[in-house]
Formats: C-alpha cells, sequence, structure tokens
C-alpha cells in the first residue's frame, strides 16, 4: 500500500507568511502503511528557522522545525549523544545544503531530512513524516 | 583443519580469532579490517566483559555519569561488517592448537587458520592476609567500578551517620593507583594512596619529581604514605577494614583497591603449551608471533622478545604489526618509546627519553618552583650539548616540543630549556624528522609536505597525517608550523561566510542590514548554521537595542540566549539573579531561598559573586523571572557570549584597608554594561586597593583603586589559558575611567574574531598594547566619540530582558516543553536526591526506532 502526501489544503495568507513563503510542505515523505497521525499546533505557531517540541502518545517526542524555505521536519527530539530531550531547542541550518539541526548541548550536527548525525555514521535520529492539514501541523507515528 | 573458503572475488577466506576485546584487540580488527581490501580474512572476536573495547585508560572519567557507552571506542561493535563476528561475555577456555581450535566459555567450538592472543592482563593482589575480604576491590574494568561505587555510596552513608569523612585506600601509587585514587574521590571519598617505593610514580619519576608531585597530589585531599607496604587487611566488626601499614601506620578505611601493578593473562596460552616469558607473558618473536607459527600475541599479555609493555602505544604497534603480517607485509616491532605525558588528578605528568639519567655521564639539569609546584628535568649528554630526556610535573606544557628533541643537539645553553625566564624552543628549529605527533609518529617532515601540498588548515593536516587526531596536545605546534609556512589562515567564518566576525560587523555597521536572511543573501551562501546565526545574532544584539528574541533575530539565537537561561545536561536551565558586586538585600537573599525552595532547585554559590540557581525546566522559567521581577531584581546573563558579572571587594565603605568605594564601582559598571553582547564572554573585577581582592587582573576589565583614583587593567583572562591583565591607565577619575572602558569594550566587540576572547585578542592587535593605549587614550584613529556614542545607545536602550518576555504574550508562549501540551512537564527529566547534592538523571539510551 501506498500512502500519498496530500498536497497542502486550506492554506490560509496567514499560515504561508508564517513560513515566509507561498507553500508549506513536508520535508519527509511517509513511507508506505498506515499510521496514527498526532496533532501538534498550527501552522502558524512555528517561528521559521526554530524548532518546537511534541509530546507523542506513548511518551516519545519529536522535533518539529518549520525552515525559512517552508519545509516542515520532524525528528526524534532526544539528542543519543548527550541523553536529553533537547533538539528541539537546536539551531537549524544547512550544511552543503543539506538541512540540519545542531544539539544545544554539544553541538553535534544531524540532518533534518535522514536524521544521520553528519560527523558520525554510526547515529541516527528517528524520523517522523509530517503532514499539513487545514493549517494544522500533525506527526505520523507508526501503528504499533 | 582448515576454514578456507571462496569469497565471491574469487580469493580465499580465511578466519582469524581474536582472543581479548580491549583496546589493543579492537585496534588489531581495525587495523586489520581497514587493510584487508580484498576481504580476505573472517574475524572472531571473543570478549571475556559484556562490553565491547572502551578506552580502559580513561576508566576514572565513568564515575560521575556512569555512563558505559561514552567510554566506548569508535567503531567498537564493527556494525554493517559481516566479516568481523563480536562474541561478547564470551571467554576462550581452550586452545587446540593441533587441531586449530579454540573452545568457548559457551561451548562452542571455533577453528582458525590464525590465532591472535589480546587477553591484556589482570590486577596484582599482593597475598596481604585479609587482601580477599569484603570491601577489597581490584581496579581495572567497568564492573570493578560499579562495584567499588556501590561500597563507596554505602560507606559514604555510613560515615554521614557516624558523623566522619569516608575514605578509601589504594595500594599502589603509580600510574594506575593515583588513577584509582581519582576515581576514589570523585566518588566522594577521601583517599590514602600506600606506595612501597620512597616516591609515588617510581617508574616515571624521579625523587625531586616525586617530592613535588606528591605535594600537588596532598593537597587536592589525598593522604600519601609513601616507601610503605600494606601488612595486613583485617575486616572490622562495623564494616570498615583495619589496615596496618609496614610503618606501623595503622588506618581504618572504607574500602581497599589494589592497583599495584598488572601481571599478563596468559592462563590459556600456558595451558596450550605456549611458550612464556620469565615474569609471565606469552613469548614472541619481534614480529609478535608465538612459538606456534600460527599464534600471535599483542597487547599486555605479549612478552615481546622477553619484554612485557603496560602502555596501550606500544600495544596498539604490536596490533598493526600483526595485522600487516597476515597481510603478508614484513613488519616488525621496533620496540617502543616509554614516554608518557599524562593528567593525574588533574596534575600533568610527563616523562620522555633517559628520564632517570642512566646514560653514562649523563648530566641532569634541574628546576623546581616549590611555590608554582613544578618541577622540570632535563638530561643530557656528557658534553652538555645533546639532550637525552628528562621529566616534568606539574606543568608539561614543553613537553612535545622536548621530546622531539630526545636525542638532537640542543641549540643554546640546555639549562634554558627548564628555565622560566628561559628561551622557548620554537618548532621552527626542530629538524624534518624529529616527531610532533607523538600518538600517531607524525614528524615535522610530514606536516611540512602536506601544507606543502595545499593544506592550508588545522583540518586538512589533521586528515592527510592524522597529526593531533588522537590527544590533540600538538596542535598548538602544528598551527605554528602552519602559520610560519606563512600560509594565510582561512578568515571565513563558517562555509555560509567567507568574511570573518569583524567583516561582518563592519557591513551591519555600514550597510544597515538588520537581517540574517538579508545579510545572507547579499553576503552569504545557504540557510547559515550553528557557527554564522549566533555570530551574526550578536552583532545585530550589539549594534542595536531590539530585545534578541525580536522577529527574526529569535530563530538565530543560541540556545542560551533563546530561552534566557543557561541550558544544562539533562536539557533543564539554572537561572541567575543579577547581583552586581555580588551586593543583595536580605529581602532578595529570602527571594531567591524560597524561590529554590518551590521549584525544587539545587543551589551553588558561582565564582562569580552570584547564585546559581539550578534544574528549572523551560515552562518554569518565566515564574522564576516574575517572583524577582516583584522583589526589585532580574534575570543575569551567566550564559552568552556578553557581559557576564562584576565582581569586587568590599571596599573602602567597610574595609580599613580600603581606599576606593569598589563596590559602588562595581555596581555602576555592572548596570551601564549588562546585556552588551561581544564576540566572547566579558568578566569585570573592581578592587577596594592594591590588595586586590576581587582578583580584577584576571578579568578582561580589571579596575584597582589608588589613593588618587582608579587604575584600569585590560584583557585578562581566566578559563583555559589564563593571562593577566595589563595595566592601560593610571590614577584615572570615575569619568574617564568609564569613558575608557565604553571606548575599548566596544573598539573589542567591532574587530574581535568570533570566541576570540580579550587576551589573545590584544596579543593578535597589531602594535599589541601600545596601540590600544593609543586608540583608547589619545584617540589615535579618531573613532572615539563614534565608540562612546555607540556605547551610549547600548546604555540607553538597556532593558530587562527577561521582564519584556514577562509582559509580551507572543515571546511568553514558548516557553513550553510541548506545543501540544503545554502543561506538561517533560517527563524525561529526572533528578538524584539521595546523594550529598541534587543531580540531574540522564536518560537511558534511546532505542532507534524504525523510521516512520
Amino acid at each position: 500500500m501506498t500512502t500519498l502526501v496530500s498536497p497542502p489544503q486550506g492554506m490560509s495568507a496567514e499560515v504561508a507568511a508564517a513560513a515566509g513563503r507561498n507553500v508549506v510542505r513536508p520535508g519527509i515523505l511517509p513511507s508506505p502503511g498506515a499510521r496514527q497521525w498526532v496533532s501538534a499546533c498550527p501552522v502558524t505557531a512555528l517561528v521559521p528557522g526554530r524548532g518546537i517540541a511534541v509530546l507523542l502518545p506513548g511518551g516519545a517526542q519529536a522535533a518539529l522545525f518549520l525552515l525559512p524555505n517552508g519545509m516542515i521536519y520532524a525528528v526524534d527530539n532526544l539528542d543519543p549523544y548527550a541523553r536529553a530531550a533537547v533538539l528541539s531547542r537546536g539551531l537549524t541550518g544547512d550544511r552543503g545544503g543539506e538541512p540540519t539541526v545542531a544539539s544545544p548541548l554539544l553541538k553535534q550536527v544531524f540532518s533534518l531530512r535522514t536524521g544521520a548525525a553528519l560527523d558520525d555514521p554510526e547515529v541516527a535520529l528517528p524520523t517522523y513524516a509530517v503532514r499539513i492539514q487545514h493549517g494544522t501541523v500533525r506527526v505520523g507515528l507508526p501503528l504499533p | 583443519m582448515s576454514t578456507t573458503t571462496e569469497n565471491p572475488t574469487g580469493t580465499t577466506t580465511r578466519t582469524v580469532v581474536v582472543v581479548g576485546h580491549g583496546m589493543v584487540g579492537h585496534r588489531f580488527v581495525e587495523a586489520l579490517r581497514s587493510r584487508d581490501t580484498e576481504s580476505t580474512w573472517k574475524v572472531t572476536v571473543l570478549s571475556q566483559e559484556a562490553e565491547a573495547a572502551y578506552d580502559r585508560v580513561g576508566l576514572s572519567s565513568y564515575v560521575g555519569a556512569w555512563d558505559r557507552t561514552s567510554l566506548a571506542l569508535a567503531g567498537n561493535t564493527y556494525a554493517g561488517d559481516d566479516l568481523v563476528d563480536l562474541r561478547l561475555g564470551t571467554r576462550a577456555e581452550h586452545v587446540d592448537r593441533e587441531a586449530r581450535t579454540v573452545t568457548t566459555s559457551t561451548g562452542d567450538v571455533i577453528a582458525y587458520d590464525e590465532l591472535v592472543l589480546a587477553t591484556g592482563s589482570h590486577p596484582f593482589v599482593p597475598p596481604v592476609p585479609g587482601h580477599d575480604s569484603t570491601g577489597c576491590f581490584v581496579y581495572r574494568t567497568l564492573d570493578d567500578l560499579d562495584g567499588i561505587r556501590v561500597a563507596a555510596e554505602s560507606a559514604i552513608e555510613r560515615a554521614a551517620v557516624e558523623g566522619r569523612e569516608a575514605n578509601g585506600l589504594v595500594v599502589g601509587g603509580g600510574l594506575l593507583g593515583l588513577e584509582a585514587a581519582n576515581a576514589l574521590r570523585l566518588l566522594g571519598l577521601t583517599p590514602h594512596v600506600v606506595e612501597f617505593a620512597p616516591r609515588l610514580m617510581p617508574l616515571q619519576v624521579d625523587d625531586g619529581g616525586g617530592a613535588v608531585l606528591e605535594g600537588l597530589i596532598s593537597h587536592l585531599g589525598v593522604q600519601v604514605h609513601t616507601g610503605a607496604g600494606t601488612s595486613s587487611i583485617a575486616a572490622q566488626d562495623d564494616g570498615r577494614l583495619a589496615v596496618e601499614l609496614s610503618d606501623g601506620t595503622a588506618l581504618l578505611t572504607d574500602l581497599v583497591v589494589f592497583s599495584a601493578g598488572v601481571r599478563p593473562s596468559d592462563a590459556v596460552a600456558r595451558a596450550a603449551g605456549l611458550d612464556v616469558g620469565e615474569r609471565g607473558g606469552v613469548l614472541t618473536d619481534a614480529a609478535c608471533r608465538t612459538s606456534d607459527e600460527n599464534v600471535w600475541a599483542v597487547g599486555e599479555v605479549a612478552a615481546v622478545e622477553g619484554r612485557c609493555y603496560g602502555l596501550v602505544a606500544p600495544g596498539y604497534t604490536m596490533a598493526e604489526v600483526v595485522a600487516d603480517r597476515l597481510l603478508g607485509g614484513e613488519a616488525t616491532f621496533p620496540g617502543a618509546d616509554l614516554s608518557t605525558k599524562l593528567k593525574l588528578l588533574g596534575v600533568d605528568v610527563a616523562s620522555f627519553g633517559d628520564a632517570m639519567a642512566t646514560t653514562p655521564g649523563s648530566l641532569e639539569i634541574v628546576h623546581t618552583d616549590a611555590t608554582k609546584g613544578t618541577y622540570a628535568k632535563v638530561v643530557v649528554s656528557d658534553d652538555a650539548r645533546t639532550l637525552l630526556g628528562g621529566i616534568l610535573v606539574g606543568d608539561a606544557s614543553a613537553y612535545t616540543t622536548l621530546k622531539a628533541y630526545v636525542g638532537r643537539e640542543v641549540p643554546g645553553d640546555p639549562g634554558a630549556l627548564v628555565s622560566p625566564a628561559g628561551a622557548e624552543l620554537g618548532a621552527d628549529a626542530l629538524p624534518d624528522d624529529a616527531v610532533i605527533c607523538s600518538c600517531n609518529n607524525v614528524t615535522k617532515g610530514s606536516i611540512c609536505g602536506a601544507i606543502a601540498e595545499g593544506a592550508c588548515d588545522l583540518a586538512a593536516i589533521k586528515g592527510c597525517t592524522n597529526a593531533g587526531t588522537t590527544c590533540g596536545g600538538c596542535l598548538p605546534t602544528v598551527k605554528k608550523l602552519l602559520v610560519d609556512s606563512g600560509v594565510e589562515l582561512s578568515k571565513a567564518l563558517c562555509e555560509h561566510f567567507e568574511q570573518s566576525r569583524a567583516e561582518l560587523f563592519e557591513i551591519v555597521a555600514s550597510t544597515g542590514i538588520r537581517t540574517f536572511s538579508g545579510l545572507l543573501a547579499r553576503y552569504g551562501t545557504g540557510t547559515g548554521c550553528e557557527i554564522c546565526k549566533p555570530t551574526v545574532a550578536s552583532i545585530l544584539a550589539s549594534t542595536s537595542s531590539d530585545h534578541v528574541l525580536d522577529g527574526e533575530q529569535a530563530a538565530l539565537q543560541d540556545s542560551n540566549d533563546h530561552f534566557l537561561a543557561n541550558i544544562q545536561k539533562n536539557g533543564t536551565y539554572s537561572v541567575v539573579p543579577r547581583m552586581p558586586g555580588g551586593e543583595v538585600t536580605a529581602e532578595q537573599l529570602i527571594t531567591i531561598g524560597q524561590v529554590a525552595q518551590d521549584f525544587g532547585l539545587y543551589v551553588k554559590v558561582t565564582g562569580g559573586q552570584r547564585i546559581d540557581l539550578f534544574g528549572a525546566r523551560v515552562e518554569q522559567l518565566p515564574a522564576i523571572w516574575q517572583r524577582l521581577v516583584d522583589v526589585g531584581m532580574e534575570s543575569g546573563q551567566a550564559y552568552g557570549k556578553s557581559l557576564r558579572t562584576v565582581k569586587s571587594c568590599v571596599g573602602s565603605s567597610w574595609c580599613r584597608y580600603g581606599v576606593q568605594d569598589s563596590v559602588g564601582m562595581a555596581v555602576d559598571l555592572e548596570h551601564r554594561y549588562r546585556g552588551l553582547r561581544s564576540p566572547h564572554k566579558i568578566k569585570f573585577g573592581v578592587s577596594g586597593c592594591a590588595r586586590e581582592c576581587a582578583e580584577a587582573r584576571g578579568k578582561d576589565v580589571g579596575v584597582i583603586a589608588t589613593d588618587k583614583g582608579w587604575n584600569l587593567y585590560l584583557c585578562g583572562n581566566g578559563g583555559q589559558t589564563p593571562a593577566h591583565a595589563r595595566l592601560l591607565a593610571s590614577d584615572l577619575d570615575d569619568e574617564t575611567l568609564v569613558r575608557y572602558i565604553d571606548r575599548f569594550l566596544m573598539f573589542y566587540v567591532r574587530t574581535a574574531d568570533r570566541l576570540q576572547r580579550t587576551a589573545p585578542w590584544l596579543d593578535a592587535l597589531e602594535g599589541g598594547l601600545e596601540h590600544l593605549r593609543a586608540v583608547v587614550c589619545d584617540d589615535s584613529l579618531g573613532i572615539a566619540d563614534d565608540l562612546e556614542a555607540a556605547m551610549g545607545r547600548h546604555v540607553e536602550g538597556y532593558q530587562d530582558e527577561w521582564k519584556a518576555v514577562l509582559d509580551d504574550p507572543e515571546k511568553l508562549s514558548r516557553f513550553v516543553s510541548f506545543v501540544n501540551a503545554p502543561e506538561e512537564a517533560d517527563p524525561t527529566v529526572a533528578f538524584d536526591e539521595s546523594g550529598p547534592r541534587k543531580v540531574p538523571v540522564l536518560l537511558g539510551l534511546p532505542t532507534v526506532r524504525e523510521n516512520a
């Protein structure tokens, strides 16, 4: 079964302005399979360039980022190096074009697209699919 | 029996079994796998410990965090490498050399083509009566430390009930013994060290060095007993151990750790009938091959040509030799340089070459400074020309260069090598074959060669020569070589901006661009990163009075500036109320205490005369600030690249020696410069007389009272590279003092590099202190008015950043742990309050989940 990403719907002028771009869209396409979609927040609650933490059912946490180009990414909020839930508070940017977040504690840099730690091939963060429906950002969790 | 099979490329695959997964075993596997490009070897590794190879040398750093993963050696699980089969918790029980098989503790029989013994060694426990009592430990593995931890924690509890200090005794005052003593100290015990020899570290240092070392270590609270053996240990009814030393001393201790040397773990080899050395260890030739041509030995278990080595570096060399041999090479073990440089309990100790002056006719030159606690000795040849070796205690900064000179003629007077006033040896004087990086054996020639071939920064040199990739101690020398070669180091801030911080500052000031995106679009590339964003944020903050969380700036601030508090290791924050000059009213102090109590915060007095409140969650910060605002206080910058604090002594209002009101001046200065963003943190000190109780000369701006006014000292730094502040001007009145500080600070803020503190900034400033004096006092550049005006705008525009958040519902709404559950506290934040102080508890390792 293949799930296609629904194109952004109900995009208000306010939502688009929040991102500084006309289009806000998920940075990670969901892999095939049904999943549970957790409402995170209105797109307008996101500050372009910054992240925010989302509490997921079961106690996990996602770090949700809106980049200035309108892409939204979600990776796990737990910093595997520092073992603390802090990544949503890291600085975003890019390395050679790859969108990144740097841990606010010891500055390890992770790809927002794949979750991979860019200086350590053995470490990667889990990533989450994101969708935007009627101006609300939702984070996709695999069904148990 | 043979295990030979065909592999996909058509060559044959053979099996090597490695017994032991310590540092050397791991190094062997890495060396073999990285060089065996044809995949001709399959590797099976047996690890007796449940943990894959870890940094045993750094064992004491396990104390405190108790995080096994932090000691793991890189790549120690060989994830994704199908040719390596790592079996943890599996011991080799028996080797059948005839059949070429290893029988494991799990009952498996593994066939090998070649066998590598890397079983290491085990602690030697002297046969003292009572050595096996409960409460006696050895110090070798993570499990040992876990055991020591349990005993130490219950000892501390017991001692607290009995109203005494808990202590521990380490048998052995060598390198490992002092490491163990450090571990005990970190655990909260008072360590005693018993060493049979007349001095500590008898193998590395001489009597003079040992005396200085003993002084430094005693000063850290370690009780040293040298020239004494342990005669008996007897368990007491109260759970403690009564230890009697050979010099008659009787001690009551909570636990005993044996760290009196190691013995090679050669039992399996002996049982298999392999030849062993006179003092144990599996005997090998220079190729590390044992008496069986298919069996090799590396690391501490190997007696290479009869000699065992207890350091990791020779073990690594053996691992490389055997890897080379298995791939058809001819490498031999070249012997080992037993030079060592280490930090024990924070004390530098280095020993190199012929440290004990055993060369006939050799001469020793010694410099001891009892006040600083340093000992430096060089050993030279009988004609006083050639450096043979040396010992450094207390300060080992000269180690890299001195060691490179061993066996060479010293330019000039050899006595100058250890004299503090003497000439320092420059890297430029070294010959090309001098080793600069001793961890990876990289010579000056290879580094200069890499520079000649176009390596133009440290990263490039590290990449092509490996120099400085292990301990990093040689990097200052490498950098010097780079600069000396005429290479212009790139000033680029990061991959997004080619400009330096100072250039970007000029661009912002002259173009009036006020956004990061605008600056990036015109002068940079990409979308920015964790380096350029905070740098630009700092420049924007230094040049205006906008709130740091206004508009687009919010997304540029590093975590501390973003949440206006100091992030700690578990993601909670600490709050440090502003307390200029360390002055505080009783009412404020009570409020701080109540805040700490109400929010369950850990309290610690800082070095900057403030009070630090630890453990606040994001959503608690605004409530804490509100409580401070209610009694007329504000939070303060104990974070960020900004003015931190102005420290002062009590001054003329109370002190009988004081000649000026240092507290009053400190309060005024902190109020004037608070909130100023700068290339690095800035600290002030104000002393009320020449006794200098505020330690102002260790600060970026130091003000010291005279009977006529104030002396202004600039560019002092504490921290990693301490520097004394230097006198800029004397006997200034209040107004001139403030004017000079305005000019100095703004000049620094405009021209310094990112993260360049004032001392290195002054060092790099062309013309040095004279130039700075000309700019600040004589306005030689004609910019003084401009600098003062800029500071005037800062002072005028200052606002309480924390209160501004309380007053702005939009900014306030960001202070939540979860956007979808603003009322929820982060459930992963936890503390342990069972010990002597509240500490954060980190999460267990997160399990990696399938990507959604």
